[in-house]
């Protein structure tokens, strides 16, 4: 609880300059798939992969989460979980939606 | 900090009630004000996800094609269109002052107050760009006829996600950089040096975690509405 004993569990500076190079690698990485124009399910898995490292690396080094206890990693992170249910039943309305109006509008 | 007994306390009424709820067991091994952060960007994270789960719904069930991000946010240099070319700028431009800004903590632990508040007014300066060039794409846009009801590209859904989400992200982003330029002002007068206990540089760490949060939200929004 003092404010020194967080002192001590800075990382180094060079971890936050390593980390910035690899998040603009990452970016610029996500730009090309954009720019040659990669289409179908290259471009999806490409996009979610770089876009799932870059929220990784700044939640685990620039916000310290990979310093934290447990208790606070898993009070933070579990929760959003939840949120694939809300996506896989929003996916299947739409769907549905989707069939209703290409059946009746179309 | 000081305040925290375990047992909770006897008083009657209000009172009771304030210091029972305030001074319970304590879960997390972290100054309150960081908990707390964490829980505030916590609840924010299902504030955006609903917008961008919002945006799969309706992008997924119109029937009209979608507008081609690709194109609609492409820029005219030298007669050539080049696509995404603002939104890639932005983009770096955020993750340097997320770099800037976990800078600025690690400097204010070490007590380098001058170094922490400049690169925390660095950090601001790169936010307040990045609004900027947002405030351009949406007059280029709203110029260009696109509103959140209908746009000449497509499918009509595409202005109201497209307003929605941009700008509760660039409230976000304007919200930061006034808590940034607070916060730095206060470092560089001094103010965190006299606590009860001593030095106490944590703000600049909470006021990190916002930013941060800012820039994290940026990269879900750029993969799932810019590049999708």
């Amino acid at each position: 609880m003092h404010a020194s004993s967080q002192e001590h569990q800075q990382p180094p500076i060079a971890l936050y300059f390593k980390v910035w190079g690899l998040l603009f690698v990452l970016s610029t990485m996500s730009y090309l798939v954009d720019y040659f124009q990669l289409h179908g399910l290259l471009r999806w898995s490409l996009i979610l992969a770089f876009m799932a490292l870059k929220a990784g690396l700044i939640v685990a080094v620039f916000m310290h989460m990979a310093w934290e206890r447990l208790a606070l990693i898993y009070a933070i992170l579990l929760p959003p979980l939840l949120l694939a249910v809300l996506i896989g039943l929003m996916f299947s309305e739409a769907s549905w939606v989707h069939q209703m109006r290409s059946f009746y509008f179309k | 900090m000081t305040a925290s007994s375990t047992t909770g306390s006897s008083a009657p009424g209000w009172r009771g009630l304030v210091e029972d709820w305030a001074a319970d067991q304590q879960a997390f091994q972290v100054p309150w004000g960081k908990a707390m952060m964490w829980i505030f960007l916590l609840s924010d994270t299902f504030v955006f996800s609903c917008f961008l789960t919002g945006y799969m719904a309706v992008r997924n069930s119109t029937t009209v094609p979608w507008p081609n991000p690709s194109e609609v946010f492409s820029l005219q240099i030298a007669g050539q269109p080049v696509p995404l070319l603002l939104i890639a700028i932005m983009t770096f431009v955020l993750i340097s002052s997320s770099g800037t800004m976990a800078m600025a903590v690690n400097c204010a632990y070490r007590r380098q107050r001058g170094a922490a508040a400049a690169l925390m007014l660095a950090t601001a300066l790169l936010g307040a760009t990045f609004v900027g060039m947002q405030a351009f794409e949406w007059t280029k846009l709203i110029h260009e006829g696109v509103r959140p009801w209908a746009n000449p590209m497509g499918a009509a859904q595409f202005g109201a996600c497209f307003f929605m989400i941009t700008g509760f992200h660039g409230l976000h982003v304007s919200a930061g950089v006034i808590y940034l330029a607070v916060v730095a002002r206060r470092v560089q007068q001094g103010r965190y040096e006299h606590g009860p206990g001593g030095p106490n540089y944590q703000i600049v760490e909470i006021a990190g975690l916002y930013w941060h949060f800012v820039d994290l939200v940026w990269v879900f929004i750029f993969a799932l509405f810019y590049l999708w």
